[in-house]
């Protein structure tokens, strides 16, 4: 108890006699370095990879065994202090954004690949493994996991279950809802609990299906089985130039039409590849209004027979060029600018605002358009790469925060984007997740009862609400405020919606 | 609003006050499925209807009493299919009852379960509330996802009443070889064939001999054909097998008095059980016939690691394999927040929900 009370501080009195008595009954079931309590050692936990949101917990807990993880869901429950889980902090959408009065329960040392069984082709890791670890480690095997977010070499296999993450390979081989087996999970009683398995089916409702992408609101994950696939013979990619980004749209909408799902189907427009081609030489065209990239992937002759298929379709598609990688550095080269498009907005502005709507790809033209048009509106950059295959759209929007009124238009630009994908009857977010980011979008996305609907699962899992409270689902009051403001502001975007 | 579906909320808002209880019913293919049915049948049939259908989107979706039959035929006609090749099972079953049904036909192993191409659902709630989760895009992680759990949930959180579902291309080229096998000998080159870039879209065991399915670009069956070896069935062998497989006519499914389906992890050693055995989805999938007692049966089961489902001849109570107690308690608070009453299917999925 000395160690305990000695680090922990709080200027507010009634906040440090609550750190010193969560702290003492944690202390209890940690390691000794399993607790973080001073300032300076919260300060790297107050935010994730949305860092416009800040907060600072109240406490970090850094378990080692599933043991010490229940005993600190139960120790918190029993006291009734809200629990974040944090894999990597990688998130895009403030999902780790630590609770105020609450706990930061980090997965950190939960790094361990614990089996690969080559003949069943899976991989049994803890969830603080990092998504790239498991593919380089099953790689000995001729396998791989699928899902590949570009965040990959450092987001955790974790915060991909709680986000459903994505890749650019998803239209062909899933998200991670589509690549994970089963979870072993603590319950807010502190019991742990198996969800599917190696078996493909399991009694019940699929209790699964919704803990994936659940962002940490039922349970805490400690312990994921992946499905793990043959790594095909061959890879290559074709680049293709279009003079319109309609034309590229149009392109993604033919070789679907054409019976092709390519492994990896991406777009960029021309801001999106003038940011990048400086910074990694790609080797992309410069002067065509949008590129796709268009990966084919299987034995040989397959590959041949689709390469050529793909080249043909873009072609009577109005490509105004077309290359297609011959080795596979080339091939990684192709792909290092489109995973290296957020990077290069870092870059090339002091600050940037993702965004992640998913709409009908048959809107994308539409989409595009519009956001040139709030480029003028909002007086900023934004530069747009997009999983064209999934309909998943990125516009990276270019501001910076320490010029006034920057962020504000930054954050109304995206509202207005987001609106736009609902509209269209798309999403506000493909994979990225709710978060705290996101809680405006819903009211639009969800009415009244769906969002109650929400709440209902939560409570099944989580009686108490203390397991990432406040995020992902907007709660009935936040709606209707919401509602009020936009109304107030006078500008309705989109009057046509029911929900208001 | 549309009268049919102005007609089924006045039938759950009635049901819900009076504390009744509704056996929500498609087309009966799969009344047999489940541990008991109960209550008054609330008719889905009527609530009909292909309501969008792009095939560049690769999405359709179609309110509940839609066949099988007609999605089918429609996605043919643009060169598209259904990839979980959901079994009909002796009749022309709904869309609705194959959701909440949530079983998968051959391609299971590879191509992924009827839930995996669940993009979206619309649920009847008991206020008569139209409620919409997911969507008609490839990804969407706005709430939680409510439309996959109502996949294989039976019908005990409400009508599913429309449902939009990811389809996928004809496979351009397909093509079924044979091999004389053991069983033993047959798990272990199904394991080691998925475990390799092959182009195999279904796979089964029946009687000593081994049944695989190449799917895909013509080049890519070819060559693995070649490589595999195997006796090459005629086109239309090939069909009648896996339509037999996938609509349970084979002669495994006859007329014994006990079929198990055993869900187990696809490198399981064969199991010691006795009866006649048939084995589908790489391993995955096992079907005995066999008199064995109950208890008998899951012990084996989860010897393997799996579970074990009574799929004819069990009693209510006794047919899905029993939920972990926790898990059971998240399946009882889920129930009571969405049907507090317990108006839908009550004891179908599980009893005493
Ligand atoms: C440069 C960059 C590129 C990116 N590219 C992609 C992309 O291509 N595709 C994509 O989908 N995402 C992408 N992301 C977003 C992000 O990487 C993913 O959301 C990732 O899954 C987050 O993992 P994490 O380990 O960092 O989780 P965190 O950010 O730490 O947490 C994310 C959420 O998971 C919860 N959580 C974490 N661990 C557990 C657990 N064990 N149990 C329960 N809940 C848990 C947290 O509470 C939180 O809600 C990108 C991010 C960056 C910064």
């Amino acid at each position: 108890m000395e160690r305990v009370s000695a680090t922990v501080a709080a200027a507010d009195p009634v906040r440090r006699a609550r750190r010193l008595e969560v702290a003492r009954a944690l202390a209890a079931v940690l390691p000794d370095d399993g607790l973080l309590a001073r300032e300076e050692e919260l300060r790297p936990y107050e935010c994730d990879g949305l860092a416009a949101h800040r907060q600072q917990p109240l406490l970090v807990a850094l378990p080692r065994t599933e043991a010490q993880v229940c005993a600190v869901v139960r120790t918190c429950r029993d006291l009734a202090v809200p629990l974040v889980a944090r894999g990597a902090g990688t998130g895009l959408s403030g999902g780790a954004m630590p609770h105020g009065e609450g706990v930061l329960l980090s997965l950190a040392r939960f790094d361990r690949i614990l089996d690969i069984d080559p003949l069943a082709r899976t991989a049994r890791v803890q969830p603080g493994v990092r998504n790239l670890a498991v593919s380089e480690a099953a790689a000995a095997f001729g396998l791989y996991y699928a899902p590949d977010p570009s965040s990959q070499i450092a987001c955790t296999i974790g915060g991909n279950v709680a986000e459903n993450s994505g890749g650019v390979h998803c239209l062909k081989y899933g998200l991670t809802v589509h690549n994970v087996l089963g979870v072993r999970a603590c319950t807010i009683e502190g019991e742990l609990i198996e969800l599917g398995g190696a078996a493909l089916d399991s009694p019940g409702l699929d209790l699964l299906a919704v803990t994936l992408g659940s962002e940490g609101l039922l349970l805490i994950v400690t312990e994921v089985l992946l499905k793990l696939v043959p790594r095909p013979e061959r890879a290559q990619v074709v680049m293709a130039s279009f003079d319109e980004v309609g034309k590229a749209g149009d392109g993604v909408a033919a070789l679907i039409a054409a019976g092709i799902i390519p492994a990896g189907l991406e777009m960029m427009d021309r801001q999106a590849t003038a940011a990048v081609e400086p910074f990694v030489r790609a080797g992309y065209d410069l002067t065509a209004e949008a590129i796709l990239l268009a990966e084919s992937d299987g034995t040989p002759e397959e590959v041949d027979e689709e390469v050529a298929a793909i080249e043909s379709v873009l072609r009577a598609a109005g490509a105004t060029a077309l290359a297609v990688s011959r080795s596979e550095a080339e091939r990684l080269r192709f792909w290092s600018g489109r995973k290296n498009a957020f990077p290069a907005a870092g870059r090339l502005s002091p600050d940037y605002y993702c965004m992640d709507g998913t709409i009908p790809r048959r809107a994308l033209g539409e989409v595009l358009r519009a956001i040139a048009r709030m480029e003028e509106k909002y007086g900023l950059k934004c530069m747009n790469v997009f999983h064209a295959g999934d309909g998943n759209l990125h516009p990276l929007i270019l501001f910076d925060a320490n010029q006034e009124g920057q962020w504000e238009r930054a954050d109304q630009f995206g509202t207005e984007i987001l609106e736009l994908c609902v509209t269209l009857g798309g999403t506000v977010t493909g994979e990225h997740g709710v978060g705290v980011e996101k809680l405006n979008p819903m009211c639009l996305q969800f009415s009244d009862a769906e969002r109650a609907a929400f709440f209902a699962v939560k409570e099944a899992f989580d009686p108490y609400g203390l397991l990432n409270p406040g995020k992902a689902i907007p709660t009935l009051p936040r709606c209707a405020e919401y509602g009020r403001q936009r109304v107030h502001r006078g500008a309705l975007p989109h009057p046509e919606l029911p929900r208001f | 609003m549309d009268p049919t579906l102005a007609q089924l909320r006045t039938a759950v808002i009635e049901a819900h006050r009076a504390r009744t209880a509704l056996r929500l019913a498609g087309a009966g293919t799969k009344d047999f499925y489940g541990e008991s049915r109960e209550g008054a049948p609330l008719d889905l049939t009527g609530y009909q209807g292909v309501t969008e259908y792009e095939p560049a989107e690769l999405v359709v979706t179609a309110r509940c009493g839609t066949r099988l039959s007609t999605i089918e035929a429609l996605l043919e006609s643009k060169g598209q299919f259904l990839a979980f090749e959901p079994p009909s099972l002796g009749g022309d079953p709904t869309l609705g009852g194959t959701i909440a049904a949530g079983l998968s036909g051959p391609r299971r192993a590879r191509a992924g379960a009827a839930r995996d191409f669940v993009l979206g659902a619309v649920l009847l709630g008991v206020d008569g509330e139209v409620l919409r989760f997911g969507g008609k895009v490839m990804k969407n992680v706005a709430g939680f996802d409510v439309s996959r759990l109502l996949c294989g949930s039976l019908g005990i959180l409400g009508p599913i009443l429309e449902v939009s579902l990811k389809v996928m291309p004809l496979p351009r080229e397909e093509l079924t070889v044979r091999f004389e096998l053991g069983e033993a000998e047959a798990l272990a080159a199904f394991n080691r064939w998925a475990g390799r870039p092959l182009p195999i879209s279904a796979s089964a065991w029946w009687n000593g001999i081994a049944w695989l399915r190449l799917s895909g670009a013509a080049a890519a069956v070819r060559a693995a054909r070649t490589q595999l070896g195997g006796e090459v069935l005629t086109a239309e062998a090939a069909r009648d097998w896996w339509r037999q497989l996938r609509s349970q006519q084979h002669a495994l499914f006859g007329d014994a008095p006990h079929l198990w389906r055993l869900s187990l992890p696809s490198t399981a050693a064969p199991l010691t059980l006795p009866g006649a055995k048939l084995i589908e989805w790489g391993g995955a999938l096992r079907w005995y016939a066999s008199a064995a007692a109950p208890e008998e049966v899951r012990r084996h089961a989860a010897a393997a690691g799996g579970t074990a489902l009574h799929w004819r001849g069990g009693v209510p109570g006794g047919r899905f394999q029993p939920l972990a107690p926790a898990v059971l308690e998240i399946h009882r608070r889920l129930k009571a927040r969405f049907d507090p009453h317990g108006i839908f299917n009550p004891n179908r999925l599980v009893v005493g929900l």
